[in-house]
C-alpha cells in the first residue's frame, strides 16, 4: 500500500480530513524548506505537495509565480527539490510528499531518471498541472512500476467521461480545482464544489482533495465538508513571500495558519 | 528524408506532428479546446464558412497580396530572381490579420463576446483589435512590458481600435510572458473568451488551425509563381518567430520536392552567443505553452531568455510544425543576426523603396547570402511578412536619432 493510500485510510478510521499544504520548494531559499516541512507536519498536515519552480508557471495567480521566480532566483532546480526530500525523509518517513509542477523540468531530466528518483528520495506521488491523461501514456506505467501515485487535476469544466478516463490513470487522490481560474484566485463557492465532489465521487474510486480558493479556516471547514482533502496555496505562500526577508519567521507564520486550518477541520 | 510522408495528413487526430504538438495544458482548458477543435473541423469544410472567409480576405484585408519581382535588388545581388510576397500590403499591414480573421469568424460561430490575444511586435495585437472593433467584441490584449516600449506606436494603434492592452511585468516582460497571462486570462474566463493565438504555437488544434488560416499565402504565391514566372520557385525564405508566416507560405508546396526551402530565426547577438531567439538551431525538444517543440531551455527545464532586435522574433519555442519539419529534413532552418537584418531592413528599403518589418529583415537578410548561390533562371521567394513603420523608432534609437 502506497504511503498516500495508507494515509487516507487511516484519516478514514479516525473520521478525519487531510490537510494538504503546498509551497514552493526553495522559496525564498533553499535552507528554508525542509524546516518548513517539518514545522507544517507538527502544526497539523497530513500530506505535504512541494512545488516544484519553473520558469513559466501557467496555472499559477501572481502569488506562486513570484514563490517561482525567488525559488529560480535562489538557484532550485528539479535535482535540489528531491534532495530536500531526502533530507525530509530523514526525519520523517510517514508524511507523505508530492511533487507538483509543469512537464519540463521533467522531460528534461527524463522521465526514468525522474521515476528512480523519486523512490530514492521518498517522493510518493507528482502531480504535473500540463500533463492531461491524454498525453501520459509514456509516464503512466514507468511511476505505476515503481509504486509512485501520479496525480491529476479534474476541472469545473471536465466532463463525466473525461472523469472516468482521469480516475483510470490517476491514483493516490484526485485533485479537484474548486474554481475556474489560477492558483490564488477569488473564493470558491462551497454549495458548487459540493455537487461536484458528489458527481466525481460517482465515476472515480479515488479520495478527493479540492483547492485552489481556500484562505482561511472558515473555507478550509467549509470544503472539508465536502470532500476527503483540503490542498491550501497562496495563503501559505503570502506568509513566507511576507517574512521573505527574516527567514526564521517563515515556519511559525506557516504553522500558525494551519493550526488554525486544522482546528476548524476537526471541530 | 527516407520517405515522403503525406504531410496533410498531419496533425494526426490527437495534434501530433510525430513527437511533436500534442495538447499540453492544465485540465480547466482541456473542454474549451474540444469544443474549439470540434468547431472547427466542422467548419473547416463548409462551404459557407470558407466562402465568408475569402470574402473577407478579398474585401477587408485586401487579398490576393502581389508577388512582386524585385529586379533592382536582384540585380544588385547577382543570382536568383527574388520576388516579395507582399504580405506587408495586407490592411494592418503584416501577414497576422489573415488569422484573426479566420478566428474572429470562430468566435463569432461560438457566441463568444469577448476576446483576447497575446502580442510581442504588436502586430497581431493591432490585427485582433482590428477584427475585435469590426464584428463590436471586447478585446483585451497581452503584452509584455518591455514589448510596450519597444512597439509603443502598435501600443497606441491598439488603444485608438478600442482594446485594452494589458502590460505583463512577469518573467522576461516579453512574448512568452504574455501568453502565460494569456493563457491564465482564459482559464478564469473561459466561459465567455475566445482567445486568438497569433502564431502556429499552444495547444492543439491552434497550430492546425492558424496554419490552415495563414496557407493563403502559400497558395497565391504558388498559383502567382506559375503565372509570373511560368514555374514554381526553386527556394522559399520565410522569417520563424513561432513560425506562421513560414508555415502559411511553406505549406502548400510542401509535396513540390523541387522547392527548397529555409526558416531564418532570429540569431540576435549571434547563435554561439546564447542570446539569440532560435530554438530550432540551438534548443531542444521540451514542452511549453501547451505543446511539445524545440524550446530555449536551460539543462534544468527553465526557459531561458531570448534576445532579437525584433520583438516578433523574440520567443524561445517555435510552431511543432516546424521541429517536425526540421526534424524530417523538408525545410532547412537558419539564422540571421541583428545586424544582418539591419543591414537587410536598409538594404531593400534604398533598393526597392520598400521597408520591412524587422522580422521580415531577417528572411531578406538570409535571401541576400543565398541568392547569389543560385543561377539566374532560378527563382525565390520571400515572405515580406509586414511592413516596417512599427520599427522606425527602434531603427532611429540605434543610430541614435531622437524625436
Ligand atoms: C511582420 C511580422 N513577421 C513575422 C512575425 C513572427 O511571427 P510568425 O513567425 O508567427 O510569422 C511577426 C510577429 O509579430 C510579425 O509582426
Amino acid at each position: 500500500m502506497s504511503r498516500i493510500q495508507a494515509c487516507f485510510e487511516q484519516l478514514n478510521t479516525d473520521g478525519r480530513k487531510a490537510l494538504i499544504p503546498f509551497i514552493t520548494a526553495g522559496d525564498p531559499n533553499r535552507d528554508v524548506t525542509v524546516p518548513v516541512m517539518h514545522a507544517m507536519v507538527a502544526a497539523g498536515a497530513d500530506i505535504i505537495e512541494l512545488g516544484v519552480p519553473f520558469s513559466d508557471p501557467m496555472a499559477d495567480g501572481p502569488v506562486i509565480q513570484k514563490a517561482c521566480e525567488r525559488a529560480l532566483e535562489a538557484g532550485t532546480s528539479l535535482h535540489d527539490v528531491l534532495a530536500m526530500v531526502t533530507e525530509f525523509r530523514r526525519q520523517n518517513e510517514d508524511t507523505p510528499v508530492v511533487l507538483m509542477g509543469y512537464l519540463n523540468p521533467v522531460e528534461a531530466m527524463g522521465y526514468e531518471t525522474f521515476a528512480d528518483a523519486c523512490v530514492s528520495a521518498g517522493v510518493d506521488g507528482v502531480l504535473l498541472v500540463d500533463l492531461p491523461p491524454e498525453e501520459c501514456e509514456q509516464v503512466v506505467p514507468r511511476f505505476r512500476q515503481r509504486g509512485v501515485d501520479l496525480i491529476f487535476l479534474v476541472a469545473p469544466t471536465t466532463t463525466d467521461e473525461r472523469i472516468r478516463r482521469i480516475g483510470e490513470a490517476a491514483s493516490g487522490y484526485l485533485y479537484y480545482v474548486s474554481l475556474k481560474g489560477v492558483t490564488g484566485a477569488a473564493s470558491l463557492n462551497v454549495e458548487e464544489v459540493a455537487a461536484r465532489v458528489e458527481t466525481i465521487r460517482n465515476l472515480a474510486q479515488l479520495p478527493i482533495g479540492v483547492g485552489f480558493g481556500i484562505k482561511d479556516a472558515a473555507s478550509a471547514q467549509a470544503v472539508s465538508r465536502v470532500a476527503d482533502g483540503v490542498v491550501v496555496g497562496s495563503a501559505l505562500v503570502n506568509q513566507i513571500a511576507a517574512n521573505a526577508g527574516q527567514t526564521d519567521a517563515i515556519a511559525p507564520a506557516v504553522s500558525a495558519v494551519l493550526a488554525e486550518m486544522r482546528s476548524a477541520m476537526d471541530e | 528524408m527516407t520517405e515522403r510522408p503525406d504531410y496533410k495528413a498531419f496533425p494526426d487526430q490527437r495534434g501530433h506532428f510525430g513527437q511533436f504538438g500534442g495538447r499540453f495544458v492544465s485540465e480547466t482548458l482541456m473542454a474549451a479546446l474540444d469544443e474549439l477543435e470540434t468547431m472547427y473541423r466542422r467548419l473547416k469544410d463548409d462551404p459557407q464558412f470558407q466562402a465568408d472567409f475569402d470574402y473577407d480576405l478579398a474585401h477587408y484585408v485586401g487579398r490576393p497580396s502581389p508577388l512582386y519581382l524585385a529586379e533592382r535588388w536582384s540585380e544588385q545581388l547577382g543570382g536568383a530572381r527574388v520576388w516579395l510576397k507582399r504580405e506587408d500590403l495586407n490592411h494592418t499591414g503584416a501577414h497576422k490579420v489573415n488569422n484573426t480573421i479566420g478566428q474572429a469568424l470562430l468566435a463569432r460561430h461560438m457566441g463568444k463576446k469577448r476576446v483576447i490575444a497575446e502580442t510581442g511586435a504588436g502586430q497581431h495585437g493591432v490585427a485582433s483589435a482590428t477584427v475585435a472593433a469590426r464584428l463590436g467584441l471586447e478585446c483585451h490584449v497581452f503584452m509584455g512590458e518591455e514589448d510596450i516600449r519597444r512597439q509603443r506606436l502598435n501600443v497606441y494603434r491598439m488603444k485608438l481600435l478600442g482594446a485594452e492592452v494589458i502590460p505583463v511585468t512577469s518573467g522576461s516582460r516579453t512574448l512568452k510572458d504574455a501568453m502565460n497571462e494569456a493563457m491564465r486570462d482564459w482559464v478564469t474566463n473561459v466561459d465567455d473568451t475566445f482567445y486568438i493565438i497569433g502564431t502556429v504555437a499552444g495547444p492543439h488544434p491552434y497550430p492546425m488551425l492558424v496554419r490552415d488560416f495563414q496557407s493563403v499565402i502559400g497558395r497565391e504565391a504558388r498559383e502567382q509563381s506559375l503565372k509570373q514566372a511560368g514555374k514554381l520557385p526553386d527556394a522559399l525564405v520565410a522569417c520563424v518567430g513561432g513560425g506562421s508566416n513560414a508555415i502559411g507560405l511553406f505549406h502548400p508546396f510542401l509535396e513540390d520536392e523541387g522547392v527548397a526551402m529555409y526558416g531564418v530565426e532570429a540569431a540576435g547577438d549571434g547563435v554561439d552567443t546564447g542570446r539569440h531567439a532560435a530554438p530550432l538551431n540551438a534548443g531542444r525538444p521540451g514542452v511549453l505553452h501547451g505543446n511539445r517543440t524545440y524550446l530555449m531551455e536551460d539543462e534544468n527545464g527553465q526557459i531561458i531568455e531570448t534576445h532579437s532586435v525584433s520583438a516578433g522574433l523574440d520567443y524561445p519555442g517555435v510552431g511543432p510544425e516546424h521541429s517536425w519539419l526540421k526534424d524530417i529534413g523538408r525545410v532547412n532552418y537558419v539564422a540571421a543576426d541583428d545586424q544582418e537584418a539591419l543591414a537587410a531592413f536598409r538594404e531593400l528599403t534604398r533598393v526597392e523603396g520598400i521597408m520591412p518589418a524587422l522580422e521580415s529583415a531577417h528572411a531578406l537578410a538570409y535571401a541576400r547570402k543565398l541568392a547569389p548561390t543560385m543561377g539566374a533562371d532560378q527563382n525565390l521567394i520571400v515572405n515580406l511578412s509586414g511592413r516596417g513603420d512599427k520599427d522606425i523608432l527602434t531603427v532611429a534609437d540605434i543610430d541614435g536619432i531622437e524625436f
